[in-house]
């Protein structure tokens, strides 16, 4: 399928969305975790996936680049669906890897133990994917990452090691690290849950500037302040199922289901 | 007594220093071979391939649980009728005689690479698989990966595993000399028997193993440390 990548607003309806999810299953083992989920994410939406532990929001953000292999349903991105096939066992599997690798250079991820390289520097672990993977000639390169990790506000710790940042830090440099590969969407999977929690402000303002300049996400989080005030949309998982969507004043005020009001009263207790 | 050492036609040192050098060439040729049979073999038993997981483990279980004499002595009688075997498949009739130092290099390979493949393969199983995971999110292709990402962690891993193979390879290097291969060894033996004087032969046999040994540790270590960076937390943080 091609589509013209265009979204100007004159053509805005004929664009494919930016992340096409539809009827989504994925069990392991005996434990159905998504029982069927749609959604569909515009260019220029920020989405917060909220829900209890365990009710499959992550297993969805990892579906999106197939981290996670989903049983049964279509996944598109900006219009072009992944292809899956089934293997002689019946798992289902990507019909072709490197239609995979492609799309996966335009979805960057943040994980919540960041996961930067420990035998690289800030630096090194922010040019690998440019340079590797794109191609970018380096020189190039480290001038794109030295202009994103002043973004993040980590410039002058461009030669540190991974090992001797900060949590905040790591995740920021992390944050770098996706940046610099110029993604289309972004995928912030509990972004600060590993953080103490004097450190949760400095990466939540990295992904709140990162949201007001359009960027397309979806972001799985326990913050919910943070949800409201970043969020387009608001997504509630319960049980492998969507049981709550809307707007954030919506939601966080007018929730019809039981479930979701009750989720929210816990969380935001405090 | 140090005459015994001297070069020329009444001392030692020349087959003294030969046989080091055999023994060094053994050691490290095996040790080399060894390390692509157990990263195969490593590669296998990591493999999802149930007939690929069972050789592998199969080396590894046979070769680690029988003497490393007896693997020499196998590759000695049998390695000669085994190549002349393979030969006259593809239509050479004659026999194939195997030198020495081919079949002490093979053997010791085969048991130097058993020990290898577990430490390669706890090596890989111990890098992070979040590192491996972020890579991938990237796009990152396999081969890539493999290369940039889960080699160079891998080996922080494997390098103490690794330096202690190496000093096993030397020592099983010494068992060689049973098929009269003119190593150190050998010719410690050679020469206690032609002086009458064992004790000072295996000596030096002994203090030239140590420094084999010694020196080749300390390489290891400046290995470790190298592969270390940006690991190891820098003293005074």
């Amino acid at each position: 399928m091609t589509m013209t990548d265009s979204a100007s607003p004159a053509t805005a309806a004929a664009t494919p969305p930016a992340i096409l999810i539809e009827d989504l299953h994925k069990r392991f083992g005996d434990n159905e975790v998504l029982k069927g989920i749609s959604l569909t994410a515009r260019d220029g939406e920020v989405i917060a996936l909220i829900g209890a532990s365990g009710s499959g929001k992550s297993t969805l953000l990892r579906c999106v680049n197939l981290l996670e292999v989903p049983d049964s349903g279509r996944v598109a991105i900006a219009g072009e669906e992944i292809r899956m096939t089934r293997d002689r066992k019946g798992v289902t599997r990507p019909a072709d890897r490197a239609q995979v690798d492609r799309i996966r250079r335009s979805l960057g991820m943040v994980v919540q133990n960041f996961n930067l390289w420990t035998h690289r520097t800030v630096l090194e672990n922010v040019i690998e994917a440019p340079v590797h993977v794109l191609g970018v000639p380096r020189d190039e390169a480290v001038a794109r990452a030295e202009r994103l990790l002043d973004k993040v506000g980590l410039a002058a710790k461009r030669d540190a090691w991974p090992s001797q940042l900060s949590g905040g830090q790591q995740q920021r440099a992390a944050i770098a690290r996706m940046l610099a590969m110029e993604p289309k969407v972004m995928l912030f999977d509990e972004p600060t849950s590993a953080l103490d929690p004097e450190l949760v402000g400095e990466v939540l303002r990295v992904i709140q500037g990162l949201a007001e300049e359009g960027n397309t996400m979806l972001i799985v989080t326990h913050e919910m302040a943070f949800a409201r005030e970043v969020a387009t949309r608001i997504v509630f998982l319960h049980q492998g199922v969507v049981e709550e969507e809307g707007t954030p004043e919506a939601v966080f005020t007018a929730a019809r289901s039981e479930r979701c009001r009750q989720f929210l009263a816990r969380e935001t207790r405090w | 007594m140090l005459e015994l050492l001297s070069f020329g036609p009444g001392g030692w040192g020349d087959e003294i220093l030969r046989g080091t050098g055999v023994t060094v060439a053994v050691a490290s040729l095996a040790f080399v071979i060894g390390l692509l049979f157990g990263a195969t073999a490593a590669a296998a038993k990591l493999s999802g391939s149930l007939p690929l997981r069972l050789a592998a483990d199969t080396y590894t279980t046979v070769v680690r649980g029988v003497p490393a004499l007896l693997v020499i002595w196998l590759f000695f009688f049998g390695g000669s009728g085994m190549v002349t075997w393979v030969a006259g498949l593809f239509g050479y009739g004659g026999r194939v005689e195997l030198s020495a130092f081919a079949v002490g290099v093979a053997a010791v390979a085969v048991v130097s690479g058993a020990y290898a493949a577990e430490v390669i393969r706890g090596a890989v199983q111990a890098v992070p698989k979040g590192q491996i995971e972020a890579a991938r999110a990237l796009g990152m292709r396999r081969r890539l990966i493999l290369r940039r990402v889960t080699v160079p962690v891998a080996l922080r891993y494997a390098l103490p595993g690794l330096g202690n193979v190496w000093q096993l390879t030397i020592k099983d290097t010494a068992l060689v000399s049973v098929t009269a291969l003119a190593e150190l060894m050998r010719m410690a033996f050679v020469a206690s028997g032609a002086t009458r004087e064992p004790f000072f032969f295996y000596c030096t046999a002994a203090v030239i193993y140590m420094a084999i040994t010694t020196l080749s540790a300390a390489a290891f270590r400046a290995a470790e440390r190298g592969a270390e960076r940006g690991v190891r937390r820098e003293a005074g943080r």
